[in-house]
């Protein structure tokens, strides 16, 4: 009893070393990767590396799934079979389809499609590497990728996720932190995606937490965001040359 | 603002009621926020944005270059590369076709310039009813980034008639992105494509067309 008292007052100490508000390093984005694609990027945050494609505005097919009010925006999350230490199986699975969905909702509110009616806008996101945080990273790359396609957007859309490690709040989790710690109230991760102007477009949570810790959470998200939309900006804007 | 920058979405290019938002911008209280990434640009208060990268995306008025895909019983459906093919009618056609004899003005396959006359909710509408228009019979096509297409043709034609001038060669810029040659031999095509390719690769440098002058006098090297 006394040693589980214990273990509840104790605040989390961070493996790597990392401050509770501190997010990974590297992170590294950079634009128009992908030669044959209208618009790519790569979002790496720590180990892991995301690369997206985007191909369209595009005539939707079958021609009953197109939608004559406005384009479309499809998202397709992959994870490659040597993305982590033990092969997974390729191809789709229960989990890339709930992660391509969610990538799409996250994206949604930004981009602009009502000039493209019956179109589509295909968004490849594939995770080369995994070390968790893959949809955040995934969604990062697919927003500067969308961007770099031309497409018509609202604001630009970063994603983090915050975590509950027994009661403490820490950014951006890594392997670790978000599967293998099992030690007290154990881990909960909340990814969060956020416009430039600060609007929520993405949260997913499943765990238990307050009310007052979600808030705090949430803050803690929301000013990462910030951090990653002005490294988003800066590869965006490098990607140029140099220009007269 | 009298400097070009470049801006991504969300982006807010200038505060205050002085401007008015163009292409690509939208204005939101007193701010004018880009909605696209590209290079934003002002003239007469009007502020815009060309867009560095992305598909074509076709305008009235363009000339383009594309591929007949199929002969439908009223005219033809060209391929100009985008989401939504053009359709060239028979009326379109400024000379008397038989219509059971359609492939013989244009057959599929073939490559056709053809200029934009109208978009509307259908799709894009071509015509060949201009000097310049037609089947292309003879010469290279080259396919490059459209949206250096600007950069090959130069200000007011200088860099697309300076290659004219060197290579002795005809070139026609589809807004799509082709490029058609056609000179007298096949080396002065082969030369003007080569010219062309050194343009798209150098399309961020200043004074470009300069450099490919130099580029001209040191023999395409």
């Amino acid at each position: 009893m006394e040693v589980e008292n214990k273990m509840a007052t104790k605040e989390y100490k961070r493996k790597d070393g990392r401050k509770n508000n501190e997010m990974r390093s590297p992170i590294v984005a950079k634009v128009g990767i992908v030669p044959n694609a209208d618009g790519s990027a790569m979002f790496q945050i720590g180990k892991t590396i995301a690369i997206a494609a985007v191909y369209g505005p595009k005539k939707m097919h079958p021609q009953h799934s197109q939608n004559p009010e406005k384009g479309t925006l499809r998202c397709t999350y992959n994870m490659l079979s040597f993305s982590v230490s033990d092969r997974i199986r390729p191809g789709p699975n229960r989990r890339s389809t709930e992660i391509s969905k969610i990538t799409q909702w996250a994206l949604d509110p930004v981009v602009m499609l009502e000039r493209y009616p019956s179109m589509v806008v295909d968004v490849y996101i594939h995770i080369t590497q995994a070390d968790a945080g893959t949809r955040c990273a995934g969604i990062n790359a697919a927003a500067m990728a969308l961007a770099h396609a031309g497409i018509p957007m609202k604001d630009m859309v970063s994603s983090v996720a915050v975590g509950k490690i027994d009661k403490t709040l820490v950014l951006d989790l890594d392997k670790y932190e978000d599967s293998e710690f099992d030690e007290g109230e154990g881990s909960t991760d909340i990814p969060m995606s956020f416009t430039r102007s600060g609007e929520l477009t993405h949260l997913q949570l499943d765990g238990k937490i307050s009310k007052d810790q979600l808030k705090e959470a949430v803050k803690m998200a929301q000013k990462a965001c910030e951090e990653i939309y002005e490294i988003q900006k800066k590869a965006l804007k490098d990607s140029v040359g140099e220009l007269k | 603002m009298s400097e070009r920058k470049i801006v991504i979405p969300g982006e807010v290019i200038e505060k205050g009621n002085d401007f008015l938002p163009g292409e690509g911008t939208e204005k939101r209280g007193e701010e004018i926020v880009a909605l696209k990434y590209g290079l934003a640009e002002e003239s007469n208060r009007l502020v815009k944005i060309i867009p560095l990268s992305g598909v074509y995306n076709p305008r009235r008025g363009n000339v383009v270059i594309g591929k007949v895909e199929l002969l439908t019983f009223n005219g033809w459906v060209i391929n100009i590369g985008t989401a939504e093919n053009a359709f060239l009618s028979l009326m379109e056609v400024p000379r008397f076709v038989n219509k059971d004899a359609l492939d013989e003005v244009m057959d599929i396959g073939d490559m056709a310039v053809v200029k934009i006359s109208g978009i509307n909710n259908r799709g894009v509408d071509a015509t060949i009813k201009s000097r310049g228009l037609g089947r292309i019979d003879e010469g290279l096509i080259v396919s490059v980034n459209p949206n250096k297409v600007p950069r090959i043709i130069g200000k007011e034609g200088s860099m697309i008639n300076l290659i004219k001038d060197e290579t002795r060669c005809n070139i026609t810029v589809g807004q799509n992105g082709f490029v058609w040659i056609r000179g007298d031999k096949i080396e002065d095509e082969l030369y003007a494509k080569k010219a062309i390719l050194f343009v798209t690769e150098k399309s961020f440098t200043s004074g470009l067309t300069e450099e490919v002058k130099k580029w001209f006098d040191g023999g395409g090297k």
